[in-house]
């Protein structure tokens, strides 16, 4: 019976972050786009809940840093949303579209 | 628990495809609704690893906030069912393959390294000791990010602002 380590949390994680990445790379939809990077940022997550989960007892630091990290980066994400939605809604305004292949007015 | 672990990491996994793939509609309500589910089953992962603050805090911002914004956002804009585009064959692979190799190079990683000795520890995310750590080592950081949050309150407010609203200010500056 060989128990659940680090490493299977980490792999979770590892193709979480990739599955996001393709997202972000194949999908042309700007929303889309932003959901796919709310899952890259799960998968960080996911991977620092695991390390401090797993961590062994050390003199300085507590286990649980990890976690407040975690806290930061969801507060951090939070804001993120809001404002890159703030964007879209910006730019949908001026333009009518959320297709990343019609944003072409900054190619030279 | 270890059957636990399994189910929620597959149902991640699964549910995280569905966000990018989404072969039921072409509808990005769909792919937020997937985003929920993703959402769920990590916050069961975080209940395995003994983060229960965390799991809670997953649920309340995530599947309570952000999804709530993107679908506001998507309601607002009135988007009809998005038509499928020219599938861009060479870029789709192209893509594809680079996410692989990444993919491979980070499992190859992981399985590579040497992770000690199976440490079982049970490190548990007591709410009471997060709360005291955030509020002594980490209090700048806390502070700082409250900052954040003040700050892009008010860069959403300013972004989707009508755009005629800076007109008057400009004539009250040239009247003075």
């Amino acid at each position: 019976m060989t128990g659940v380590g680090l490493e299977h949390y980490l792999v979770v994680s590892a193709a979480l972050f990739c599955l996001g990445l393709l997202g972000v790379v194949i999908r042309r939809n700007l929303i889309v786009m932003y959901m796919s990077l709310e899952l890259m940022l799960n998968a960080a997550t996911l991977a620092l809940v695991a390390f401090s989960h797993f961590q062994p007892p050390t003199p300085h630091g507590s286990p649980l840093d990890g976690q407040i990290m975690v806290f930061f980066i969801i507060t951090v994400a939070a804001a993120e949303v809001a404002v890159g939605l703030a964007l879209i809604v910006a730019l949908y305004r001026k333009r009518q579209t959320t297709d990343v292949a019609d944003l072409t007015s900054m190619k030279l | 628990m270890e059957i636990l672990f399994y189910i929620f990491s597959a149902l991640t996994l699964l549910c995280g495809a569905l966000v990018v793939f989404n072969p039921f509609s072409r509808n990005p309500v769909t792919s937020a609704m997937f985003l929920v589910l993703t959402i769920i089953c990590m916050s069961g992962l975080f209940v395995l690893l003994k983060a229960f603050f965390l799991a809670a805090v997953q649920i309340l911002v995530y599947a309570g906030a952000v999804i709530v914004l993107f679908l506001f956002v998507i309601m607002l804009m009135n988007i009809k069912e998005e038509e499928r585009q020219r599938f861009r064959k060479f870029g789709t692979f192209l893509g594809a393959a680079a996410v692989a190799g990444l993919a491979w190079i980070l499992v190859t990683t992981v399985m590579n390294s040497r992770t000690g000795e199976r440490s079982v520890a049970n490190n548990t995310g007591e709410t009471k000791e997060l709360g005291e750590l955030l509020f002594t080592n980490y209090v700048l950081p806390f502070e700082i990010v409250s900052l954040l949050l003040l700050v892009a309150m008010v860069g959403c407010i300013l972004l989707s602002r009508p755009e005629q609203a800076p007109e008057p200010i400009e004539t009250e500056e040239e009247t003075e």
